[in-house]
């Protein structure tokens, strides 16, 4: 199943094209760009390996276009995104934050149940994926 | 993943490598005529250049160059449009001359124009020296150039002093990798970046013997004369009138010999040179107004330069050699 985290996600793939359109919107608005990779698809694993420093004052997305193709190469089989940062006071947040890149299978999430005190169940999700393999040999294209 | 081929939006001259077969199929087919004064007119260089002809003092044959290669830019836009695309251009650049003599202005004039063709996509002028590419350390050069390229892609890098890259008396140093990456980008991201070199003529010639990756990816050499007398104190003229100051007649005359002088001595940065002059010159003049004040002193007063400023200079105190070697006058 795709996971769906992220801006554009119920949306069939970007094109590279359209990331660069994207990315240009990000730099008009003087956002700087990030790239991030992992193997992990929880929803709430947040904090994914960051691929190179944020990109600050660029001025077209060849650059990033650039670091993203060479993030493929190394991890052309992980789910990479892409984050633009804000950095206007009172802001200073990611304001835009999408996947460019999916492993080619994504077997998706299982329901754990545990049962805790009086019988009440406690419930978390976990990816099968994460479950079978250890990271680095999760999505072998 | 699939990498898809830039095709672009609207059939846009943003696009040098678009292929004529994409662009007929993406728009109606190619015109039979192009009226060229109508492109010139709407490409909107015509102000650039007379910008260009108007602000900048003499170098003719710059002049004349920049109007070449911009009516070289759009006759290939042109064309392309036709379907006659001879390829994407190669608009690597190297300007060799002496400091202070416009290199740098004539770049960012120079991206401005590629700009309004539609060869750079920004038209931003990213200006660096040796420093700014090459690292200290081990791995550091890499990602230096790199962020270096990055910020100039859509734009043009304008390398001052690019024969200092390589110093090849000392086998520690980085900048062979700077250029090997520079290279690499010169070629490969041809429509993405436009690189401008600049620096002394005849050590710019030694570098790209010793370079001759960078020599055969340059496709213009534009020379930059050291002005003329006459053309520095058409500058000075110039530069005076921007800071509402004016030279009575006996300075005019001061100032002429004082240029004639120092044309001649070392370390002589042209319009740089001048401009230094000149902020010496006012400073003489504000002390002169200080010291005589007490009258009232009307604007015609805090415009005027007297030739006393400019006899003041330490040019005209002595011909020794020795004094002028250090200290700029």
């Amino acid at each position: 199943m795709r996971i769906t985290q992220g801006a554009f996600s119920f949306l069939p793939d970007l094109t590279d094209d359209e990331i660069r359109a994207q990315l240009e919107y990000c730099l008009d608005n003087k956002w700087a760009v990030a790239i991030e990779y992992t193997d992990d698809p929880h929803p709430r694993n947040t904090f994914w390996e960051m691929w190179g420093a944020p990109m600050f004052d660029l001025h077209d997305a060849a650059g990033i276009m650039g670091e993203l193709k060479e993030c493929r190469a190394e991890h052309g089989t992980e789910y990479i995104r892409v984050n633009a940062f804000d950095s206007t006071f009172g802001v200073e947040t990611i304001v835009l934050s999408f996947i460019v890149n999916r492993p080619a299978a994504e077997p998706g999430f299982r329901i754990d149940r545990t049962e805790t005190a009086g019988r009440t169940q406690r419930y978390s999700i976990v990816s099968y994926a994460v479950d079978r393999q250890p990271t680095g040999e999760r999505y072998d294209a | 993943m699939t990498e898809h081929t830039e095709t672009g939006g609207p059939p846009s001259p943003e696009d040098p490598t678009a292929t004529s077969a994409t662009q007929s199929a993406e728009t109606t087919a190619p015109p039979v005529t192009i009226d060229l004064a109508r492109e010139y007119e709407e490409a909107g260089i015509a102000e650039v250049l007379d910008s260009l002809d108007r602000d900048l003092v003499g170098l003719e044959p710059v002049k004349r160059r920049v109007r070449e290669i911009a009516a070289l830019l759009l006759v290939e836009r042109v064309r392309e449009r036709m379907g006659l695309s001879a390829g994407a251009p190669s608009l690597h650049m190297c300007f060799t001359g002496n400091p202070g003599t416009g290199k740098t202005t004539v770049a960012m004039r120079m991206a401005e124009i590629l700009h309004r063709l539609g060869y750079c996509r920004k038209g931003h002028v990213v200006a660096v020296t040796r420093d700014d590419l090459v690292g200290q350390y081990i791995g550091h050069t890499a990602p230096k150039t790199k962020d270096v390229l990055k910020r100039a892609m859509g734009g043009v890098l304008f390398i001052d002093e690019a024969y200092y890259l390589h110093r090849s008396e000392n086998e520690k140093d980085y900048g062979q990798e700077a250029i090997e990456i520079l290279l690499q980008v010169m070629e490969n991201q041809r429509d993405d970046l436009v690189v401008i070199l600049a620096g002394y003529e005849d050590r710019m010639n030694q570098f790209f013997e010793s370079n001759p990756g960078m020599a055969s990816r340059i496709a213009h050499h534009v020379s930059f004369p050291d002005y003329t007398a006459d053309e520095l104190f058409e500058i000075a003229e110039k530069m005076l009138g921007e800071w509402n100051y004016r030279f009575d007649p006996e300075a005019v005359a001061a100032f002429r010999e004082y240029l004639e002088v120092r044309r001649n001595r070392p370390h002589f940065a042209n319009a740089r040179s001048v401009r230094n002059a000149l902020d010496r010159i006012r400073l003489r003049q504000a002390l002169r107004l200080f010291e005589e004040r007490g009258s009232e002193l009307t604007a015609a007063d805090l415009q005027t330069i007297r030739e006393t400023e400019v006899r003041a200079s330490r040019l005209f105190e002595t011909d020794d050699e020795t004094a002028e070697g250090g200290s700029t006058p």
